[in-house]
């Protein structure tokens, strides 16, 4: 960071084609690059402002200056420091004030055509919001009296101040410094003069500063560098005390002043003073011994290289230096057995550092892509390397369909994002902004695309995801979908986009992230799990968002009940299940359960995060997760065969229909007599418009409609299970003691599973068609939802004595309640089942005093005991 | 014309003014289709049209002077026309860069007259119009082609073109100030300012100008990588009526850079912050009460000359936002001894060597 306020500004003189004959050779060759490293070491050397000068017979200045600060402008740490836009012409400094969106200094103009041109110039340098350096210059030519200098400076000035209005604090003077020591006697006293008009200046036109070009006051001595930049010195002791503010070195060669050698320093100080007439023969007589010494050497911090080598390509990525980049992806790369470890490791690593530092706001955009096109030198010096080793699994390569969704134009993200991951050798095909589902799909398909990218930054953009998500689903895509833009987020991928798409859904966080993500989806070896993680990762947040209410704005009751869920009723006639009360199930086959269990939660209960299959070839737990799998499937075995577990069942169906909030189940068809009411709570945050608020008694025909039914179950496979935990207990072995209660839950599910399944297809019957295979099940891709009393849909824990005892339960399946509702045996599951195409799975989150009141009352309980039950919704 | 100007003067002398909400949120609560965008004007265009808010200034103005109006009941002072993407450049996306003129003098014309309705119904509450000039869907500092950054999808002439069709509509419209908002990149401000210096040298006039930056993440930047300082360096040349910040944060995350800016503008501060940051769900969920009292902080610590809000906000949290800081003193413009600024992406005050 350069100092906010700064005493004696050096101004880069090395971007000039004019003085310095290594950038001219590398405008010429058109090597920009190289070009723009010339600026970038300015810069290290403490150039607080770069000059910059294109102006040769033989170049197209304008197109030179235009280029060169557009690239300028892609390298943050060139980019820092203002630009002196130096030419004579004024076409020149026009196209370069189009360029550069700080506030630039332009590099001069002067009284030289006369006043009305110096008039137009000034007015558009004010237009354009730059400083000016103004030329000691007039119609008459340059000044080189003392007098005429500041003459034509303070003719300069009032003409500035009086009539045009720039700010006198804008204005920069060069009164003009030219050599000395030259032999010519006139010239004798330039410095002197140079040194004399900056105090007039300084006195007489306020807030004006004083600049020239430094390295002139030497010229009879170039060859002979440590002279020269004594000469500089001195020069620069001198005039800065004078009032001298800016001027163009070579910032990081100059001598520091007492560094001189004295006899040196004497005989300098005699030439630039002009304080004895032999001084040029003075300084003649002993420049030779000097010769060749060298300047000094440039300043550059290279601590950093002496680190391990995955160290130094993080700090040449989060710098964003080029400079060593090949060399150190070289050293890592005899380092790993394969090329793409280079990648998918320090490379990956320094990324991810990069996007932490984003993220905490310690890097901006521009640095981040700048790391990135550091990346992508690292990464083409690998590719003819892994393009070589042909291995399986070495592909770096892949393709992203990106597109900014319907209805939202906003691409500037996208298009960074794009920039970063070409970089990192992804072919990327952007299809713009405003692209509806189907183009996006059909450009995938198309292209084979590796994985699609979606953007946007309004809220509506949201919806439109879901949407293009829900349509990959419906047309059998499996191409991993990432997503991104300002509204989006990690938590609503999870809850609202991810639900829609089995295929891989990931959210990236910003464009630093990118290449992370995109680089995993496409890697063979790291792909699988990645993708496991992301998704255990994202159900869990789906789980806890469903289960935390949000303590978001509360709608009156009222209002909440006036934007009631509103389930098509009309033309959808409920199915009569195909009998109503009970029915039990003792002893039910325990193998025909074993098919339906969800293993994944089984793996979690062992902290093991993954998907199953997959889990089973993770890298990291891949191991243990196969040796707990075998062991499971051996006691599972024993369990079925043994009959150590007894699974017990009961369902139940009943009239019903909802009457405002609860659901009134009658004792017979002719619904004339009421059995019992349920009574379920409504989401009472505020929705987004679209958004109902939901209540399960929404999903039931109201009374009057027609007839519909609900349903009930209570399951378990607990039973005799305490025989076999006292056997492990007595034998302190407590790995099985654990296995063997994670695999009673794991079937109590399948089997609560298993009778879903059945009631939709048999006992109730509304879905004798369904043909959903196990994964599918697993992915409640079916119609109705059964949900349990105490967890999000039905929060209240106390209704579930009402479906005990509706479906007898205690008696016809041997499951308990707790005082506090819990069931015993503990691998138990019980629920109500629900049946209209529309219903689905909700959290009814925090309600308001109003509705806690109205239940109260409704339930018949005091206010006070329903707030105990169902605490964790009560607003705060 | 600089009656009108006097007058604004004068009264931002006395109080903190108060502008508008958001637009852009407002329109998206009416969940309007396709058709309502389209009108019966374009209903043959061969294009999508819904999201273009802009046109609903031709194609369904009684939204739009709605949403004027409810923000003036609230207690506006200043309201924004409904032009955000009113250049030629952003209405490329709809193929409509030839309505890009008609689109703003429309928009001025409809906030002038919702305007002048309350101006008339409340004489000691005059009410403003600001022409919104939105920082174009391009940027003139990135590029967008890997292979080469050096490479501009538009030129500073393009932007400036677009820029003075746009302001030039608005002037004609009867807008009272000219608002360069939720810059992005400053080189398409200085565009902007650029075309707006000379629209007004073409048509002898001037209006107050208003710049207004928005810092894009958490580094304190814009997008295009300068600091909220050097932004005020690269623009100061505008004379602004007022500089400020708008959108990206809610009033709490927009603090410091307004702090910042405080502290070093010589002009005055208008700062309308989003309705907190956007929820999980994409959502802006803060309350009027929690971004009212927040401004009132900043009111009260005498940050603020002109205060409103952006993406999310409503009346209510205009009406919030106004009675928040009612009776509050504006902020005393500082006077800053002159000093030569400079910038690249980073400030630099060079002060005089031989003081």
């Amino acid at each position: 960071m350069s100092k906010p306020t700064a005493q004696f500004i050096n101004v880069g003189e090395r971007t000039n084609v004019a003085g310095s004959a290594k950038f001219k050779k590398l405008i010429f060759e058109e090597n920009y690059e190289e070009a723009v490293s010339v600026a970038r070491h300015q810069v290290e050397g403490g150039a607080q402002i770069i000059d910059i000068n294109f102006d040769d017979a033989m170049l197209d200045a304008e197109e030179a200056m235009e280029k060169f600060l557009k690239l300028l402008a892609a390298e943050p740490d060139i980019a820092r420091v203002p630009v002196m836009i130096d030419s004579s012409k004024w076409s020149v400094i026009e196209a370069g004030l189009k360029c550069v969106q700080g506030k630039a200094v332009v590099n001069s103009i002067s009284l030289k055509e006369g006043k009305d041109d110096f008039v137009s110039y000034a007015k558009r340098v004010m237009r354009y919001g730059a400083a000016v350096v103004v030329m000691a210059f007039d119609e008459k030519g340059q000044a080189d009296t003392l007098e005429r200098k500041f003459d034509i400076c303070k003719r300069s000035y009032d003409i500035l101040v009086n009539e045009v209005g720039f700010p006198p604090e804008d204005i920069i003077f060069d009164p003009n410094i030219f050599a000395v020591a030259t032999g010519i006697e006139e010239h004798d006293n330039y410095g002197v003069d140079f040194i004399e008009a900056t105090k007039l200046i300084k006195k007489n036109l306020p807030y004006a500063k004083v600049s020239g070009g430094v390295s002139n006051v030497s010229f009879s001595f170039r060859g002979n560098n440590p002279v020269r930049e004594a000469m500089h010195s001195v020069f620069l002791y001198h005039a800065v005390r004078a009032g001298m503010d800016m001027g163009i070195v070579n910032a990081g060669q100059l001598t520091v002043y007492s560094d001189i050698p004295p006899e040196l320093k004497e005989r300098v100080e005699d030439v630039v003073l002009n304080r004895r007439s032999d001084a040029t023969e003075r300084l003649l007589e002993i420049a030779d011994q000097f010769k060749g010494q060298g300047g000094v050497a440039r300043v550059e911090d290279l601590s950093w290289r002496e680190q391990p080598v995955a160290k130094r390509l993080e700090h040449a990525l989060v710098k964003g230096i080029a400079d060593y980049i090949i060399e150190d992806t070289e050293e890592a790369r005899q380092m790993f057995d394969r090329p793409i470890e280079v990648i998918e490791g320090p490379l990956m690593d320094g990324m991810n550092v990069v996007g932490d530092l984003f993220g905490a706001g310690e890097m901006f955009l521009p640095q981040v892509v700048k790391s990135a096109r550091v990346m992508k030198q690292s990464v083409n010096y690998l590719q003819p390397y892994i393009e070589a080793e042909k291995a399986e699994g070495a592909k770096a390569k892949g393709k992203i369909v990106m597109a900014t969704v319907k209805g939202d134009v906003h691409d500037i993200g996208k298009n960074i994002v794009g920039v970063v991951l070409q970089c990192n050798n992804f072919e990327v095909i952007d299809l713009g902004v405003m692209v509806p589902w189907a183009d996006i799909l059909k450009a995938a398909n198309d292209h084979s695309a590796d994985m699609i990218g979606l953007s946007g930054l309004i809220t509506p953009s949201l919806d439109e995801m879901v949407t293009v998500a829900h349509e990959m689903e419906r047309s059998g895509f499996n191409t991993p979908l990432l997503i991104g833009g300002a509204t989006t987020s990690r938590v609503h991928t999870a809850v609202k986009i991810a639900p829609e798409y089995s295929g891989a859904v990931t959210h990236v966080l910003d464009a630093s992230r990118a290449v992370g993500v995109a680089s995993t989806l496409v890697s063979e070896g790291m792909r699988a799990d990645f993708v496991a993680k992301v998704k255990a990762e994202y159900d869990d947040i789906r789980e806890k968002r469903l289960a935390r209410p949000k303590s978001d704005r509360l709608v009156s009751l009222e209002a909440a009940r006036a934007n009631k869920a509103t389930p098509d009723f009309e033309a959808f006639t409920p199915t009569r299940p195909a009998f109503t009360g009970t029915r039990v199930f003792d002893e039910y086959p325990l193998a025909e359960l074993v098919p339906y269990i969800d293993w994944t939660p089984f793996f979690r209960t062992w902290e093991l995060a993954g998907n199953y299959p997959a889990i089973l070839e993770d890298k990291v737990v891949g191991e243990s997760a196969r040796s707990l799998f075998a062991d499971a499937q051996a006691m599972l075995k024993q369990i079925v065969d043994e009959k150590w577990l007894t699974a017990r069942a009961v369902v139940g169906f009943w009239p019903a229909n909802a009457v405002g909030d609860d659901v009134v189940l009658y004792t017979g068809d002719n619904r004339n007599e009421e059995l019992t009411r349920l009574h379920f709570l409504r989401q009472q945050v505020q929705k987004r418009e679209g958004r109902a608020n939901d209540c399960l008694a929404d999903f039931v025909a109201p009374e009057g409609t027609k007839p519909d039914w609900v349903g009930g179950f209570a399951v378990t496979t607990g039973h005799g299970i305490e025989e076999h935990l006292a056997r492990f207990k007595a034998a302190h072995d407590d790995y099985n003691d654990i296995l063997l209660k994670a695999l009673a839950d794991r079937l109590a599910e399948a089997f609560a599973e298993r009778m879903h399944e059945r009631v939709r297809k048999e006992f109730w019957g509304y879905a004798a068609d369904e043909n959903l295979d196990k994964a599918e099940l697993i992915k409640e891709r079916y119609s109705g939802i059964r949900p349990a009393p105490g967890y999000p849909a039905c929060p209240d824990h106390s209704e579930k004595p009402e479906l005990f005892r509706l479906l007898d339960a205690e008696a016809e399946a041997g499951i308990q309640l707790t005082e506090s509702f819990a069931m015993l045996p503990t691998a138990a599951v019980s629920g109500f089942y629900f049946a209209h195409p529309e219903t689905h799975y909700f959290g009814v989150g925090k309600v308001g005093e109003d509705q806690v009141a109205e239940y109260a009352d409704r339930r018949g309980v005091d206010t006070d005991q329903i707030k105990r039950w169902i605490r964790p919704n009560l607003a705060d | 014309m600089s009656g009108k100007l006097e007058l604004l003067n004068k009264l931002a002398a006395e109080r903190i003014l108060v502008m508008d909400g958001a637009m852009g949120t407002m329109i998206q609560k009416r969940k309007l289709q396709e058709a309502d965008y389209r009108g019966e004007r374009f209903k043959d265009w061969p294009s999508d049209l819904k999201g273009n808010n802009d046109l609903l200034v031709l194609t369904n103005p009684d939204v739009i002077a709605d949403i004027h109006a409810a923000f003036l009941e609230a207690g506006a002072d200043i309201i924004e026309t409904d032009t955000f993407n009113g250049t030629s450049i952003s209405m490329a996306d709809y193929d409509m860069q030839a309505l890009a003129r008609e689109i703003n003098v429309e928009g001025a014309r409809l906030a002038r007259r919702v305007a002048d309705e309350w101006t008339a119904r409340t004489p000691d509450k005059p009410r403003f119009v600001a022409g919104s000039v939105g920082p174009t869907n391009k940027t003139l500092s990135v590029s967008p082609d890997v292979n080469n950054p050096g490479f501009r999808e538009v030129n500073f002439d393009d932007v400036v073109a677009a820029y003075e069709e746009q302001v030039d509509g608005l002037i004609d419209g009867g807008v009272d100030i000219i608002l360069i908002e939720t810059v992005f990149d400053t080189l398409n401000a200085k565009a902007a300012i650029f075309a707006t210096e000379n629209v007004f040298e073409a048509r002898g006039t001037r209006l107050p100008i208003m710049l207004s930056c928005t810092v894009t993440d958490m580094s304190g930047r814009n997008l295009s990588g300068q600091t909220v300082e050097a932004f005020w360096y690269s623009v100061r040349h505008a004379k602004p009526f007022t500089i400020g910040l708008n959108c990206a944060f809610g009033a709490e995350h927009l603090r410091p850079h307004a702090v910042t800016l405080s502290a070093i503008a010589d002009a005055r501060i208008a700062i309308y912050p989003n309705a907190g940051l956007p929820n999980e769900m994409g959502e802006y969920d803060e309350t009027p009460e929690v971004t009212g009292g927040h401004l009132k902080e900043w009111a009260e610590e005498g940050l603020l000359n002109i205060v409103g809000g952006c993406c999310g906000t409503t009346p209510e949290h205009i009406a919030a936002i106004a009675k928040a800081v009612e009776g509050v003193a504006p902020r005393k413009v500082p006077k800053h001894k002159p000093a030569m600024r400079l910038s690249g992406i980073d400030p630099i005050t060079i002060i005089n060597a031989a003081e």
